[in-house]
């Protein structure tokens, strides 16, 4: 009952909230060389504009690449020096923009708004001092300069399958056994219970190697997705996010009977938050602030962040050690649960 | 009859249960059981669906923890030691629990390397129990193939295949025809001429009478436990079938 009328439900408000392409509160950087009145000016027009929060005030050039790969940082905004001065004296200044491209939709569209803002304050110029000149903007696009989408759906489609044969799989087999009965049997026998999951889990932890290695070579031959990190770390991260699907699936198998409700479970209340609320498709950064809030507890928003970082910005595990204690934390809380809920007496 | 009070005394008891109380919330589904079962003897549960049955042979196989009562299963104690019953005990559950998809073999292999018997022996044992079915031939069939009455007497063979001390069958007969029924009742003969201790519930009365001792719970409670010719003599009953409507009568919940 509660899956027949809550889903819908929690479909519509999910879809009707978190679905949206329009960018508000994105995170950037400000590199302000000249710090003067136009560059102060310019910069309150951007963070009043309700499109950008400032997520960091930057004073080196080389402080850009780190801010990039901490992951939080959408946009950086780079003021060349003597910024009024510039434009009074030689008409013309330079701001440089640039652009996580990791998320190619949303660069591109924060790109825009920055430009029509700045845009604007060159209209409002000229009207007060009455003298042509020109704000240039220069634009990079990092990571991903050609804006391939590919880039972007591929860390998805791999958290996405990962989760779906590592938790649905193993949830479903699970409640299989419990439905033929041949579960029962196992519990008399002396195998132990933690026996018992790790024969049934070895299996989808191979299947879901295979397929991950899959998904990146074929990524990388024909899609020439780049792997700028570590590959090991790369392959590390995933065995985790694996581990972590799998204590998930175990998770579910332990709280349904039936392969229909382990199935139905892992498809309503694990894929689809899952490609809503992890940042997949839909930047987080949009949504209402208690979807954000639940997209905390979504690994595969963990999960996105840790392999783009690492496949695009060649991040290394100093920038996301956070993510990966997250991901291990999930782990540990779905492990522990299901032993709670799994006991060896069945009532 | 003092002839079975004989035997009972002489008797080594290998299943140990008194005042065993099982709760679910507020319904008591056994209420302050108690009984002894010896060693090599065939002991049949009866009673109506809902007795309580199930949840006392399920207690007794671990699968469940009692709510209170002293049990002491095949010489060791239901609350600490229940790794060690596992080790004693075969069960065969109301529900078909083999793997449909496997062939025969398969079955005896992988339960056999459930209970850790080495690889000669499961060949052996294999070998023994399908031969005495008249399965031999068969053995590399997918199980889904086969007739519901073989897969039970499959499942029985398999579920002694560790030659366990104690047996234990939950309605195994449910929605088999009668003959593969007698045939059923002909391997739990040979098994407990084996030396194996049978715990069966049931309720089919005419396989009551196949017993050696039966008890009879009605809402949870035990209400007679004898012999069937005690208790037929006792009830002024000519066959188990009247003993169990006489008793099954005073439940709350008639569902007769």
């Amino acid at each position: 009952m509660i899956i027949l009328f809550g889903m819908p439900v929690v479909q519509v408000l999910l879809f009707g909230f978190a679905i949206t392409n329009d960018i508000k509160d994105a995170r950037i950087a400000i590199l302000d060389k000249s710090n003067d009145y136009m560059t102060r000016e310019i910069t309150n027009k951007l963070l009043s504009s309700g499109y950008f929060i400032l997520g960091e005030n930057l004073d080196k050039d080389d402080q850009i690449d780190k801010v990039f790969r901490k992951g939080n940082i959408r946009e950086v905004v780079i003021f060349e020096k003597n910024f009024a001065e510039k434009i009074e004296k030689e008409k013309h200044a330079a701001i440089q923009i640039i652009a996580d491209a990791s998320d190619p939709n949303m660069a591109n569209l924060l790109f825009n708004y920055t430009r029509s803002i700045l845009n604007d304050y060159q209209r409002q110029l000229f009207k007060d001092k009455q003298f042509p000149m020109q704000i240039q903007t220069e634009t990079r696009m990092l990571y991903n300069a050609e804006l391939k989408s590919v880039y972007m759906f591929v860390p998805g489609i791999i958290t996405i399958l990962l989760m779906l044969i590592s938790a649905m799989m193993t949830s479903i087999s699970i409640a299989r056994e419990k439905e033929l009965g041949t579960m029962e049997i196992l519990l008399v026998s002396p195998l132990k219970p933690l026996q018992i999951i790790v024969g049934k889990v070895i299996p989808y932890v191979l299947l879901s190697c295979v397929n991950a290695v899959i998904i990146l070579l074929l990524s990388f031959f024909i899609f020439g997705m780049p792997i700028q990190g570590s590959l090991l770390l790369l392959i590390a991260e995933t065995v985790l996010f694996i581990i972590m699907s799998l204590s998930l699936g175990i998770f579910i198998s332990t709280v349904s009977q039936t392969q229909q409700m382990a199935m139905m479970l892992s498809m309503f209340a694990l894929m689809l938050p899952t490609i809503l609320l992890s940042g997949f498709i839909f930047p987080i950064e949009n949504m209402p602030v208690p979807l954000q809030y639940l997209s905390l507890i979504m690994p595969s928003r963990w999960f996105i962040i840790i392999i783009k970082a690492i496949m695009m910005k060649g991040s290394d595990i100093m920038f996301l050690w956070r993510e990966t204690l997250i991901l291990v934390g999930l782990t540990l809380f779905f492990i522990a649960m299901s032993v709670k809920k799994f006991k060896v007496r069945l009532a | 009859m003092p002839e079975s009070e004989q035997i009972a005394e002489k008797r080594e008891t290998i299943i140990y249960v008194r005042d065993l109380v099982k709760r679910f919330g507020s319904f008591i589904a056994n209420d302050h059981l108690s009984f002894d079962v010896y060693k090599g003897e065939i002991f049949g549960f009866l009673g109506a669906n809902g007795a309580g049955k199930t949840t006392a042979i399920r207690i007794l196989c671990g699968l469940s923890t009692p709510t209170s009562g002293q049990i002491n299963v095949a010489g060791y104690d239901a609350y600490l030691e229940t790794e060690k019953i596992k080790q004693n005990i075969g069960y065969m559950s109301q529900k078909f629990s083999l793997y449909e998809d496997l062939t025969l073999e398969e079955n005896f292999t992988f339960y056999g390397g459930v209970y850790g018997l080495s690889r000669k022996q499961i060949n052996e044992k294999t070998k023994l129990l399908l031969t005495r079915l008249d399965l031999l031939d068969e053995s590399k069939t997918i199980l889904k193939a086969l007739p519901l009455g073989w897969k039970q007497k499959l499942a029985f063979c398999v579920a002694i295949m560790h030659d366990p001390k104690i047996v234990f069958l939950d309605e195994p007969t449910g929605g088999v025809d009668p003959i593969t029924r007698r045939q059923f009742w002909d391997l739990i003969y040979e098994a407990s001429h084996n030396g194996i201790t049978v715990f069966v519930t049931t309720h089919y009365m005419d396989e009551a009478e196949y017993c050696e001792r039966v008890t009879i719970m009605v809402d949870g409670r035990i209400d007679a436990l004898d012999t069937p010719a005690n208790l037929k003599k006792q009830y002024q009953a000519a066959s188990m079938n009247e003993v169990f409507l006489r008793l099954a009568r005073t439940a709350r919940a008639t569902g007769l």
